[in-house]
């Protein structure tokens, strides 16, 4: 891979990455001209309590001075600091990060192996039983709010069976260190992202499996069979590594997405990932923090784009020049 | 020798196009019709619109309020009495899921009409008009294909009062970039093709050339797109619901949902409470999907392979 297209692919990330922080600033400051106002949603304070807060926010500023002060602080790291708990925004999110980076990479991987397996079987064995019912379930789970599906997972283990537990990360009076303390964690982990990754896992098995029927199509598996491979050995050495690389790049594209797409089910597990911080932000109309948010999500989006081009050019020769 | 008066040569041209086009819509339903999954989901759309369209008929909407469900039983089980049971508030879960159907469709429909109609518009601009003009919009479309859809819609709805307009506003300007993209790539292939050289040959003008070549034959694409954008609507629509964002006012699907989570049905093992609102936001999802895939099929018969 050439230096000149890794670096051109990280200069537009860059800028991306700054057009998005300028975005962000007017899609607060611009549609919401009193943040203050609207945080104290007409309760009665006393003007002066007002005025302090918006000197607080550097609300009395003029919108361009603001704008400079908002660039200079987002450059240093600084992303303000949270109305509802008082800490910095960068804290309220690190602390929040961990966890839906386990939920979200955890079933990402699961996700993906099991929608790379049905799609390869799909293909292989294409109006097969097995294919009529791998896209009849891909279609269904499309289709199904992922939040929906984890209410359903909810009711039916953690309230009906009793198996498994119906929120948090971990057990409040469990142990600390030791093999229970690691079960009692995976047992809360269990749920949320058994609902992600069936979430996903159609949508990769379908890529996957057009991907496939794309590839059978070509010369070069005619050469290997009269070669006389074996049916398996075709598969595996010839056709599924030349579908692997759309499936890929949707995988990797995706992960930005995840990340954020995990919010309403990290809500119905009380998961306390980026997701939940969100609601709650929502919810106290915490708008330093909720911009703090919007920033992180979208850096993802924008360094999952990055990693998926890299990788793309880096798997398939054809790309790096064009 | 003769020449016809222009008028009726003019007329009878279009009288020709209007049959053309007649003929092959016939010929679109004749082979979409053979499509067993575009028949299902046509059916099932069909049963859910006449069920939203009829729901004052089926169950007065004075069942919304609760000042007037204040003496029935509270999670009662489904019965003759309630169909699908009681919320926590004493209304029938019937009844505010036929009336949800109402809203949840209107506002995906909506929203599919905005998102559609702007990433068409800017597609086909792009694609029509090139150079400057394309790169400048082409630009515009991957800054927003960029933007995370949940958080941005969250960010909006949050900024923005709450109400249903603005909840069919935010789903529809965070969901066109993808129709833009499509569309455009449509109207470049076309724009190539023959018969559009000598129309503009001939003299024709922009607009001409737009709405009488470049648009028929992106119109199939832009159909069936947007069948297929109608679900990813009404699924944002519940996510933002769920979430707290949608109108308070105006029950949807994704409010009931909302609403039982909030009242804890699920650990109440009120099960007929989140179960009605989210199985009907599955089989609509569902039923477009499966419309707007057997559409591509009899548009694209290269796709039946795949």
């Amino acid at each position: 891979m050439s230096l000149r297209f890794v670096g051109r692919k990280v200069v537009g990330s860059i800028l991306s990455l700054i057009a998005v922080i300028i975005f962000n600033f007017f899609l607060f400051r611009i549609v919401k001209s009193d943040p203050v106002g609207s945080l104290l949603r007409g309760r009665n304070v006393p003007p002066d309590v007002k005025a302090r807060l918006r000197h607080q926010f550097g609300l009395d500023k003029s919108k361009i001075d603001q704008f400079w002060l908002y660039m200079r602080q987002t450059a240093r790291g600084n992303l303000g600091v949270s109305i509802q708990s008082g800490r910095p925004v960068t804290e309220d999110i690190g602390n929040s990060l961990w966890p839906t980076i386990w939920l979200v990479g955890l079933s990402t991987v699961l996700s993906t192996i099991i929608g790379l397996l049905m799609g390869i079987k799909s293909a292989w064995q294409r109006n097969s039983w097995f294919d009529r019912l791998s896209t009849g379930v891909s279609m269904f789970t499309y289709a199904t709010p992922d939040f929906f599906l984890g209410i359903l997972l909810l009711a039916f283990f953690a309230f009906t069976l009793k198996l498994l537990p119906t929120g948090g990360i971990e057990s409040p009076t469990g142990s600390t260190g030791g093999i229970s303390h690691l079960i009692d964690q995976a047992k809360h982990l269990a749920l949320p992202c058994l609902t992600l990754t069936i979430g996903y896992m159609g949508e990769y098995a379908i890529v996957m499996r057009s991907s496939l029927l794309e590839v059978m199509g070509e010369d070069f598996l005619k050469v290997a069979r009269a070669r006389g491979l074996r049916d398996a050995l075709v598969r595996r050495r010839h056709a599924v590594p030349n579908a692997m690389l759309p499936t890929v790049t949707l995988v990797t594209l995706n992960l930005g997405f995840v990340l954020s797409g995990a919010i309403a089910v990290e809500t119905v597990f009380s998961w306390p990932g980026l997701g939940q911080l969100t609601e709650t932000a929502v919810h106290n109309q915490d708008f330093p923090l909720l911009q703090g948010l919007f920033l992180i999500f979208t850096a993802a989006v924008i360094l999952a784009n990055l990693v998926s081009d890299l990788l793309y050019g880096y798997l398939d020769p054809r790309v790096r020049v064009g | 020798m003769t020449v016809a008066p222009p008028t009726a040569r003019k007329t009878s041209g279009r009288a020709i196009v209007r049959a053309r086009r007649r003929k092959a819509v016939a010929k679109v339903w004749a082979t979409y019709r053979r499509s067993p999954q575009g028949m299902v989901g046509l059916v099932v759309l069909v049963v859910i619109v006449v069920l939203a369209l009829a729901a004052p008929l089926l169950s007065s909407s004075k069942g919304l309020d609760v000042t007037y469900t204040s003496k029935n039983p509270q999670f009662a089980h489904p019965s003759l009495k309630f169909l699908f049971g009681t919320d926590d508030l004493g209304r029938s879960v019937w009844t505010l899921f036929i009336w949800g159907a109402r809203i949840s469709l209107f506002v995906g429909l909506a929203a599919t009409i905005i998102a559609v109609g702007l990433g068409a518009g800017v597609g086909v601009i792009a694609g029509y008009a090139g150079g400057r003009t394309e790169a400048v919009l082409m630009r515009i479309t991957e800054f927003f294909l960029v933007i995370p859809f949940i958080p941005f819609a969250v960010v909006l709805a949050s900024v923005l009062h709450r109400s249903l307009t603005n909840i069919i506003l935010v789903i529809g300007i965070t969901s066109w970039p993808g129709t833009a993209r499509l569309i455009r790539a449509q109207v470049l292939s076309v724009k190539e093709r023959l018969y559009v050289d000598r129309s503009r040959a001939l003299g024709a003008g922009h607009w001409h050339l737009v709405s009488r070549h470049i648009l028929p034959n992106v119109m199939p694409l832009i159909f069936a797109n947007l069948t297929l954008t109608v679900p990813i609507a009404i699924l944002s629509e519940s996510t933002l619901s769920f979430l707290g964002l949608g109108d308070p006012l105006r029950i949807s699907w994704g409010v009931i949902l909302q609403n039982a989570f909030q009242s804890d049905a699920v650990s109440l093992h009120a099960w007929w409470y989140y179960l009605a609102p989210g199985l009907g936001i599955i089989f609509v999802a569902l039923a477009f999907t499966m419309c707007g895939r057997a559409l591509e099929e009899v548009l694209d018969p290269r796709l039946k392979d795949i």
